[in-house]
């Protein structure tokens, strides 16, 4: 396992809210950095915090366009990195810097902010406001598999991260609407509850089997569209459920 | 063909050996057994299951219904609901036959309902929801480790509480409220009377209510759940039981050896596997096909296809 990958993780616009998760994956963060991940560059994290040549950077964060470090960091993260995976609602949908106005202390100009995938092509997008350690480590195991594995874990790994990218290439804007527009709209809402169960702010509740969003919570997070199983749903993948976390669970021992 | 039941380890005919539990059941009263007996065992230390006004107006610390308007909550609305004990449990038995959003608590059941091993019951969709959420929690923190029992219910479609209402009140003639039971079984949709009165409606009525989502639903069986169960195939008061994961397989294991169950061999029984099979084949070619109108339902344009 000597092979390791090498990671970097670019700190824009974010509370440092997906770090925390990251670092909630405790001795599973221990092992990946042990046996699979050379981490390059990280804010809080490493000692380096300059953007280097990696095979995977993590981007936290919106980008403030009105801050020229922000912008020239996500664009050498682009031009150093093999895969860029937004992490988290920030860098996927811009989330809750959306409702920026400018005005903040010490840089009242800084006003304006957009989602990496506005800027840079992103290749895989991990939602959620935080999004959770289990997703971040899922998605950090299938890189390596991916990158270092054998063919049949190659497959895998592909497959279990075609939907996430496929995410990527649909938008960078996330809203309660989308269930609405994708979902209940198209006919495909068969009312199980994971989007009222995936919401970060408690915005939704159901009537009547029905997702009802209290638009005015909603923090544009991304949560509930991707949670959802009439979202994206791939039976090849979610059938092997067992296997799968148990390739997971045993490359973490 | 041969794919519509899903990957299982064994399949049998079963009842649960409790009196008590039958009295308040749907069929066999697997769900409430098992998750009764789960209960006993420390497998799980709670289930979210479909509960109704009655056991929210008995329990309301076990619901998130909001109780400010909770006069307006019809008989057999579905609440999902937590439930602790074997006491919950039977007042929350029997199919609703209405939208259960019980996915809805699966994190909430972590967080303010404090459980560590949760059981949770549901439609094969919610299974689908449960498992997607475990592989890919977008928004479920340190959730999917905490599911220790999931149980599926064959389904063949499910319907809006409105639609309910109407086959209910408009085309059986009765009040929801003098409802003991409903039922869907041997092609027809029956509705049983508090006062003994029956009612029975042909499918043919009933098909127009259908909730819409379930029209691409390619699952009949419940396909991903750890246990999976339904009246389909097992003579009346049976119930048809399929154990598919490893800790399906354990948990059935137990609750056999602790005299849960009486079980006959699914081979021995009427209806049996054949008109599962025949059911499962129905639904998943019937909901393909409407996939593929949706591929070209309007001009050089098509609905959305959720499955990659």
């Amino acid at each position: 396992m000597a092979d390791k990958i090498t990671v970097g993780y670019t700190h824009l616009s974010g509370c440092t809210g997906c770090t925390v998760a990251l670092a909630d994956n405790y001795a599973g963060l221990l092992t990946l950095l042990d046996k699979y991940v050379d981490l390059k560059y990280m804010p809080t994290l490493a000692d380096a915090r300059h953007i280097q040549k990696v095979d995977v950077s993590f981007v936290e964060g919106s980008v403030c366009i009105n801050d020229k470090l922000a912008v020239e960091e996500i664009k050498e993260t682009r031009e150093k990195s093999a895969v860029v995976v937004a992490l988290g609602g920030c860098a996927c949908y811009g989330n809750i810097t959306r409702f920026s106005r400018g005005g903040q202390q010490n840089q009242p100009a800084q006003e304006a902010y957009l989602p990496i995938g506005d800027l840079i092509k992103v290749d895989v997008y991990i939602p959620g406001c935080a999004p959770s350690p289990q997703l971040i480590r899922n998605v950090a195991v299938a890189a390596y598999l991916l990158l270092k594995g054998s063919p049949e874990q190659k497959a895998l790994a592909t497959a279990y991260l075609k939907p996430l990218m496929m995410a990527a290439d649909r938008g960078t804007s996330a809203c309660f609407c989308d269930l609405m527009t994708n979902v209940i709209n198209q006919g495909l809402c068969m009312g199980c509850g994971s989007c009222a169960a995936a919401c970060p702010v408690r915005a939704i509740t159901h009537e009547y089997g029905k997702p009802q969003g209290e638009r005015d919570l909603c923090i544009k997070c991304g949560a509930c569209y991707n949670q959802c199983p009439r979202s994206w749903f791939s039976f090849d993948v979610v059938s092997a459920y067992e296997s799968i976390n148990e390739t997971i669970m045993a490359a973490l021992q | 063909m041969g794919a519509e039941l899903g990957n299982y380890k064994s399949c049998v005919s079963a009842r649960s050996t409790d009196k008590e539990i039958l009295k308040h059941a749907q069929d066999g009263g697997i769900v409430t057994q098992l998750f009764g007996f789960a209960l006993d065992e420390g497998i799980i230390d709670g289930a979210i299951v479909a509960a109704t006004k009655e056991f929210a107006a008995k329990y309301p610390s076990k619901v998130m219904a909001d109780n400010s308007n909770f006069d307006m909550i019809e008989p057999w609305r579905p609440i999902p609901a937590i439930v602790n004990t074997r006491a919950e449990m039977i007042a929350a038995a029997g199919t609703k036959y209405n939208v259960s959003p019980n996915v809805s608590l699966i994190k909430e059941a972590t967080r303010s309902f404090g459980l560590d091993k949760v059981g949770i019951v549901g439609t094969p969709c919610q299974m689908q929801a449960i498992r997607k959420l475990q592989l890919y929690p977008v928004g479920a923190r340190d959730v999917g480790a905490s599911i220790a029992l999931a149980v599926g219910i064959f389904c063949m479609e499910n319907f809006p509480y409105q639609s309910i209402l109407q086959l209910v009140e408009d085309h059986a003639a009765m009040k929801m409220e003098s409802v003991k039971k409903m039922e869907i079984g041997k092609g027809k949709f029956w509705v049983y009377g508090k006062r003994g009165q029956v009612v029975q409606l042909p499918l043919k009525v009933t098909h127009k209510y259908e909730q819409p989502g379930c029209k691409v639903c390619l699952d009949y069986v419940a396909n991903l759940g750890d246990i999976s169960t339904g009246s389909v195939g097992s003579p009346d008061g049976w119930s048809t039981v399929m154990v598919r994961s490893k800790i399906g397989d354990s948990v059935w294991a137990k609750a056999m050896a602790a005299g849960c169950f009486e079980t006959q061999p699914i081979e021995k029984v009427k209806p049996g596997l054949e008109l599962v099979t025949k059911l499962a084949n129905e639904k998943i070619s019937k909901n393909k096909k409407n996939l593929e109108e949706r591929a070209v339902f309007g001009v050089g344009k098509a609905l959305r296809n959720p499955y990659i």
